[in-house]
């Protein structure tokens, strides 16, 4: 097992060393300058020839790519060109809220797609069957930001339910210590503040899980569905199990493979959602940090930004890979 | 994690259910704040904030598109920045409350020698910056002498506003000294007509000389002024917080105890914030949503006085925009009135001059082109194009104040032009991509648009239509000498109604020249919860809020 680890981790350099690569050309390739971006629309020829230098960007892209690397080898993730902050420093806020938000929407996903997923294979052509797989088509083919904007109108202001966007009260902050912060609620004991912490959560949590709920449940119900006409179910049944036992426990166990794969590849997206909806619900993550980076040209930030997401996404598949073993004991890593 | 071969069945599955119980433990969590919350929210943020209760904290949050880039605002070019730095630092002169007149600031009085070439100013007394430091005459020579031995990397505005820095020949001024206690006597080489209004824009603010000590580089984290309010804390792309300053220099000012500016990017978001409490002022409102603000009662909307001008550029080096009449006839082939009315909501004016009319010097005697498609085709009749041509028109891929809707735009335009026989195909690139290529005058006609900096006219004509910024600002690549020897001589001379001939005299020669369609000024607008009183825009993009309150 821990071979195998070694083994993955060991495959994953090339894969992230490709893919800084591939993004280093790619926001090379499109043209804009980052020293004109810096210095407005009213900066002089020599200003901007003057801060090509200071930032580097006169080399050539091979010398460019190796001091990237030479950096990245030291934990050095490049300085932003915009803050003039290096990038270990600034990004840990945002990343922090990108992942408190991805994960509340994932648990947001994986319970109700999961459940709706086995309940629509249970009673297969039932009412709720396909009132279920009808929102689930909705939800896969709705676009992110009118979702938003629609919930937002609906709970936040013809309702007031829920605040429209943002993290925290910005007339009642809290102190963020750890960047999640309903850690940081939690370990200071603000729980009225908890509570609101998780009412931010909700409206920008359930548009970014939709996508992933609904491909979830189809998911999880075509290969339940596939699974309960296996022998091994009617047998259970025939033993007189009750059903519910026989739908969560035998048939789920051996349906849910296939469910893991698409949930792993699901955080990839959702970390490409995120962009989106921390735009509209003003959501301080690191998909507005890249986005923002593109505008303003600042390679190092894009780069190093969207490393980090890949290295986070990569790992995640990994954990879903080991999890296949401990769902099913006879795939076995050696 | 890590499974044992035999019991693997059974250790699997404990760990299935104690997984699925914390998730059910989770969504019990989830709802109980869920549940318990919204009826905290529904009596807490009532509809208009629930703000300006008697003995409350005074909070005012300002609603925005962007992030700030740096609270130092000598460092940067964004309006995003001066938007917040306006509030914590002063300036020598400011800016009339709604108009870019020269008013004392800092200096409660300054007197420019006949020569033009010495500026005394008598500084405020008993002013502190926010650390306790004194601002006085030596508090000024510093931060002039820290921007002039900086470079045009580091202090991007002082360079482009003053000339150069240290000992550059461009560099307009010659010496800062200290005359005083209280007093700053600035020496220029030649004579500059805006000097003035340049000291009054938001990237000269005077900084602490202590803090600026101390802090360093870091500057821009925490930065000190003598302005209405002091930093609080910043949390990157998200909130500023800034804070009343008790000791503040100007009786009775400021009247609101803390500003938050929150960064909402999307514009229907921030009105949703607006709409529900959240925020109290938001800018960049979709004129489509002015409406909907107006007939709520409430909110209130407001007008920022335009200083900006959104136009078509015709790049004069590329045929057939080469032949004045070419361009003439596109003036006359374009309906600017309908192009307003339709995507600026009739919330700008039809633009006749490169300069919004707010800013002195503007000719007001020019008649613009008329929209008149049979004057078009016989102009272009003269200049042999009576069959018409082909062409490329580009539209700015994002929204601007002074461009709303660039694609939309192009297209109104390419129908007007299809009137008079003139293909235009629509192109776009991503935006810096758009600048760069348009400064290389890539393009045959293209929308763009400028915001002024310091509300005079040489910001406009010189910057935009001058030959010197051929490559840079000058995107149509138009080249008048005439016009050039009058900008030159405008910008040093210090007697505003001569200054104002000249300029008057410039745009003439534009207006005959025509390397543009000017389209339109637009009025930026902004929407405010009732309860916010005194509010009032100022043209530059950046409102002291100084005098603002909550009712």
């Amino acid at each position: 097992m821990l071979h195998y680890i070694g083994k993955r981790l060991l495959q994953l350099i090339p894969v992230l060393l490709g893919m800084t690569f591939i993004v280093f050309m790619i926001i090379r390739a499109i043209p804009g300058d980052p020293a004109q971006v810096i210095l407005g629309q009213q900066a002089s020829e020599e200003a901007i020839k003057a801060l090509r230098t200071t930032l580097g960007l006169d080399n050539p892209w091979y010398i460019q790519y190796f001091d990237y690397l030479k950096g990245l080898v030291t934990g050095d993730l490049g300085q932003s060109l915009r803050t003039r902050t290096p990038v270990v420093d600034e990004v840990w806020p945002y990343l922090a809220a990108t992942i408190e938000l991805s994960v509340f929407a994932v648990i947001i996903a994986i319970i109700i797609g999961i459940n709706a997923g086995i309940i629509s294979a249970w009673f297969q052509n039932s009412w709720f069957d396909y009132l279920a797989m009808i929102i689930a088509l909705i939800g896969v083919s709705m676009p992110i930001f009118f979702l938003g904007l629609l919930n937002q109108w609906i709970f936040a202001i013809e309702l007031d339910w829920l605040p429209t966007s943002g993290r925290m009260n910005v007339r009642d902050p809290i102190e963020s210590i750890t960047g999640f912060y309903i850690i940081d609620t939690l370990i200071t004991g603000q729980f009225d503040q908890l509570s609101t912490i998780m009412r931010h959560l909700i409206l920008p949590g359930t548009a970014l899980a939709t996508i992933p709920m609904a491909i979830i449940a189809r998911m999880t119900r075509s290969s339940m569905l596939e699974v309960m006409r296996s022998d091994y179910v009617r047998t259970a049944r025939s033993k007189g199990l009750r059903m519910f036992w026989v739908v969560y426990k035998h048939a789920l166990k051996n349906a849910i493979i296939p469910v893991l794969t698409i949930i792993g590849l699901q955080m990839g997206l959702l970390l490409g959602g995120a962009i989106l909806t921390e735009t509209i619900f003003a959501w301080p993550g690191i998909g507005r940090y890249i986005y923002e980076a593109i505008n303003y040209r600042d390679y190092p930030v894009i780069q190093s930004g969207i490393l980090i997401v890949a290295f986070i996404f990569v790992m995640i598949n990994l954990f879903v890979d080991l999890l296949y073993s401990l769902v099913d004991p006879r795939i076995k890593y050696d | 994690m890590i499974i044992n071969k035999n019991g693997g069945v059974n250790l699997g599955n404990k760990k299935i259910m104690s997984l699925a119980f914390l998730m059910l433990l989770l969504i019990s969590t989830v709802l109980y704040g869920c549940s318990g919350g919204s009826e905290e929210g529904s009596e807490g943020n009532g509809e208009t904030g629930g703000e300006g209760e008697s003995g409350e904290e005074k909070v005012l949050i300002f609603g925005r598109g962007g992030d700030s880039v740096s609270l130092d605002p000598i460092t940067v070019t964004d309006g995003e920045s001066f938007k917040v730095t306006k509030n914590i630092f002063d300036t020598l002169v400011n800016f009339g409350e709604q108009d870019t007149e020269i008013e004392p600031g800092l200096a409660s009085e300054y007197t420019a020698a006949e020569d033009g070439l010495t500026y005394t100013f008598t500084l405020e007394e008993g002013v502190t910056f926010h650390d306790g430091t004194d601002f006085n005459a030596e508090a000024v020579v510093a931060n002039f002498d820290r921007w002039a031995a900086g470079d045009a990397d580091q202090f991007p505005y002082y360079g482009s506003m003053f000339g150069g820095f240290g000992d550059e020949e461009g560099h307009v001024i010659e010496s800062v000294e200290a005359t005083g206690d209280y007093e700053v006597t600035i020496k220029l080489k030649r004579p500059m007509a805006p000097f003035l209004k340049n000291l009054a824009m938001s990237p000269f603010g005077i900084a602490s000389p202590t803090a600026i000590e101390e802090q360093g580089d870091a500057f821009g984290d925490n930065p000190v002024g003598t302005g209405p309010f002091k930093f609080v804390e910043w949390n990157r792309n998200d909130t500023v917080r800034i804070e009343k300053f008790e000791d503040y220099w100007v009786e009775g000012e400021p009247k609101l105890d803390e500003v938050v500016f929150r960064a909402i990017p999307d514009n229907s978001g921030r009105l949703n914030a607006l709409l529900a409490g959240e925020i109290d002022l938001a800018d960049g409102i979709n004129p489509s949503d002015a409406e909907t603000i107006e007939s709520n009662d409430d909110l209130q909307l407001y007008e920022r006085p335009s200083m900006n001008v959104g136009y078509l550029g015709l790049t004069t080096t590329r045929e057939p925009f080469d032949d004045p009449k070419v361009r003439q006839a596109m003036n006359h082939a374009i309906d600017r009135q309908a192009i307003v009315d339709a995507f600026f909501e009739g919330r700008g004016e039809v633009a006749k001059n490169p300069l919004p009319p707010v800013i002195s010097g503007y000719n007001d005697a020019i008649e613009g082109y008329d929209y008149d498609p049979e004057k078009a085709k016989a102009l272009l009749e003269e200049a042999g194009l009576g069959d018409g041509f082909e062409m490329e028109l580009w539209a700015m891929p994002v929204p601007r104040p002074y461009m709303p809707d660039g694609q939309k735009v192009a297209e109104a335009i390419q129908s007007d032009l299809a009137e008079v026989g003139i293909t235009a195909e629509i192109v776009s690139y991503e935006w810096a991509t758009y600048l760069e290529k348009a400064a290389n005058g890539e393009a045959d006609a293209f929308l763009l648009g400028w915001t002024g900096d310091n509300g005079d006219a040489d910001n406009f004509l010189y910057v935009l239509l001058d030959q010197d910024n051929i490559g840079s600002n000058n995107y149509t690549y138009y080249e008048n000498q005439e016009l050039h020897d009058i900008l030159i001589e405008a910008q040093t001379e210090v007697d505003e109604e001569v200054r104002n001939e000249l300029y008057a005299q410039a745009q003439e020669i534009i207006h005959e020249d025509a390397p543009w369609v000017p389209l339109a000024h637009s009025t930026p607008l902004l929407a405010g919860g009732s309860n916010v009183v005194n509010f009032k825009p100022h043209p530059t993009g950046s409102d002291k809020l100084a005098e603002v309150d909550l009712e």
